[in-house]
């Protein structure tokens, strides 16, 4: 089973069919990586969007009458890193799911190319202790597999001291990781992690996401990354998509964070907050926007993009 | 040693080893109540064989087979929370079959018989009902063993991966439903999932892999069987009573040991 969109028959399928804007320009104004103030319809879209992996037009989900995502577009090309972050109840997992094929949608297409394979890590995974199995044994769940190279993924992720645990005793960061070997193993075009970093430590995250984009420059993935985090994240991405319920703005990290969008939504201290991120070594600003010196945070800041 | 005894041994521990890994993904699943509902369900299938005459074994099947299909379906609406759903329909299905039972004239029937069933009074054709399907649902669960087990450690990631999430859970469903139609001759409606849920239990702390856990079940289930059919024998109790007594009793041991080891 590599086909990541033979999703079960009888769900709906607009997510198989074509759009008939798909490839000919569509109704939103296209806009190149810069971030800009429409509150609606503004178009996520990257530069790849005639070869993107995955390609969302106006999808709209709405549950018992009430509107989760609102008209959203979004395209994820080859070799790309998207980030998708916004406050909580934003419609983040949902549009995850919706991209993935997992619910349908109300209206708008999600295109996946063909032949597409996903590496997916979901944002809730609380593994139950009533079922005993090893790590080794939940990666050859998601693909068959030899002993070979289930022990490469997990050397990859730098997961190999736990390849013969239980998956139950693991610690939320050594289950990230193990989660992501399950994704890499089943050779992936497109990885989509739904807040990987959730139940990690500060140390832990930034390197989290330092090995994402390792793994991406290793395997040529698109990746999918969506998260409430608004720092670290920011800096690993070639494009930032903030929403809530429909695309705020999007851009690359440096713009978004100064878009008057991003501010409204996550308030001036976190807007102020990124920005001295990116501009500065020597200390970073906690929630109350006081400084703390970098040595709190050792060897854990990662690298800025460009600049 | 008496046919009749050959005949309970020969089903009660067929039975055990056909439940084991049923057991085990209901345990994994967390449907415990969902068989709970199916088993106290069946009592209707037994009533609508004595008011239409029927073969009780074979509309027992079928019944709990369209009810387990019913409860999936149920399970999906968002009205009622689930676990409320299958206690409202478990304990309404118990209560309506013991009334048809009790209204049908006709043919005496023994209620206690099946409320806790007869393990002493299985016949050839209950053998053979219960090797069939035992050897049906096996080779099935067999066939969608992986993606069944990858749905049961995380349903979501299972359907984004290509697992045909819907389908499997249908045929396991019905699996189930076929298992708890054959158990409810040993153990009776009331206990069934008993039968069904304490091996596996049992089985989990001694278990490192999921396939283990299901042949360890098996194991302990037969053990059970044995150690209950023998009381019965000894002290003159109820067969299906009996068992769960002693499948509880190594269910105990096995998971006292567990938390005492931690």
């Amino acid at each position: 089973m590599t086909e990541s969109n033979g999703q079960d028959g009888n769900r709906h399928p607009p997510s198989r069919l074509s759009h008939g804007h798909h490839g000919h320009g569509h109704d939103h104004d296209r806009h190149d990586g810069h971030g800009h103030e429409h509150r609606h319809g503004v178009a996520a879209l990257g530069p790849a969007a005639d070869d993107a992996l995955v390609s969302a037009r106006g999808v709209t989900v709405e549950r018992d009458g009430r509107a989760l995502l609102e008209n959203i577009d979004l395209d994820i090309g080859p070799n790309e890193i998207v980030t998708v972050i916004g406050p909580n109840g934003a419609g983040k997992s949902t549009l995850v799911r919706a991209l993935l094929g997992l619910i349908p949608t109300t209206r708008g297409t999600v295109l996946r190319r063909s032949g597409l394979v996903v590496g997916y890590a979901p944002q809730r995974f609380d593994v139950d202790r009533a079922m005993p199995i090893t790590v080794e044994r939940f990666l050859r769940l998601g693909a068959a597999a030899d002993d070979v190279r289930v022990r490469s993924s997990l050397r990859e992720v730098g997961a190999s001291r736990v390849a013969g645990q239980q998956i139950a005793n693991l610690s939320g960061g050594e289950l990230q990781r193990v989660i992501l070997a399950r994704a890499l193993l089943r050779d992936p075009h497109l990885l989509v992690l739904d807040e990987p970093v959730r139940g990690v430590d500060y140390a832990g995250e930034a390197e989290l996401y330092e090995l994402i984009g390792t793994l991406r420059d290793a395997h040529k993935l698109g990746v999918l990354l969506v998260s409430h985090d608004l720092h670290v994240v920011m800096a690993k991405s070639d494009r930032v998509v903030c929403i809530n319920r429909h695309v705020c703005c999007s851009g690359i990290p440096h713009t978004v964070a100064r878009d008057p969008e991003y501010v409204r939504l996550f308030g001036e201290d976190a807007a102020r907050a990124f920005a001295v991120y990116h501009h500065e070594h020597d200390h970073r600003h906690d929630l109350a926007g006081e400084a703390e010196p970098a040595a709190t945070r050792g060897e854990t800041a990662p690298k800025r993009p460009g600049e | 040693m008496e046919p009749f005894l050959i005949r309970a041994l020969a089903a009660g521990i067929g039975l055990a080893v056909i439940a084991a890994p049923l057991g085990c993904f209901l345990v994994w699943q967390r449907m415990a109540f969902f068989g709970e509902t199916v088993a106290q369900a069946s009592l209707i299938g037994v009533a609508l064989a004595l008011a239409l005459n029927l073969d009780v074994t074979a509309t027992v099947l079928v019944a709990s087979v369209a009810v387990s299909l019913l409860l999936l379906a149920l399970g999906r609406q968002k009205l009622v929370p689930v676990d409320t759903l299958l206690s409202l329909l478990a304990h309404s299905s118990l209560a309506i079959g013991v009334l048809a039972t009790a209204l049908v004239k006709g043919r005496s029937i023994d209620l206690m018989s099946f409320l806790f069933g007869d393990i002493l009074a299985v016949t050839r054709d209950d053998l053979m009902w219960i090797g069939l399907c035992g050897i049906g649902v096996l080779i099935t669960l067999a066939r969608i063993w992986r993606p069944l087990l990858s749905i049961a450690v995380h349903d979501e990631l299972a359907a984004a991966e290509g697992v045909a999430r819907d389908r499997v859970q249908t045929v396991f469903v019905v699996l189930l439903a076929i298992v708890i139609a054959m158990a409810m001759k040993i153990v009776g409606v009331l206990l069934t999932v008993a039968f069904l849920i304490i091996p596996a239990a049992a089985a989990r702390p001694l278990a490192t892999t999921p396939e283990g856990m299901a042949r360890l079940a098996a194991g302990l289930g037969a053990a059970g069987v044995l150690g209950g059919l023998m009381l019965s024998m000894t002290a003159d109790t109820p067969g299906g009573p009996s068992i769960v007594a002693a499948l509880a009793l190594i269910a105990a041991a096995t998971l006292t040991w567990a938390s005492a080891k931690r």
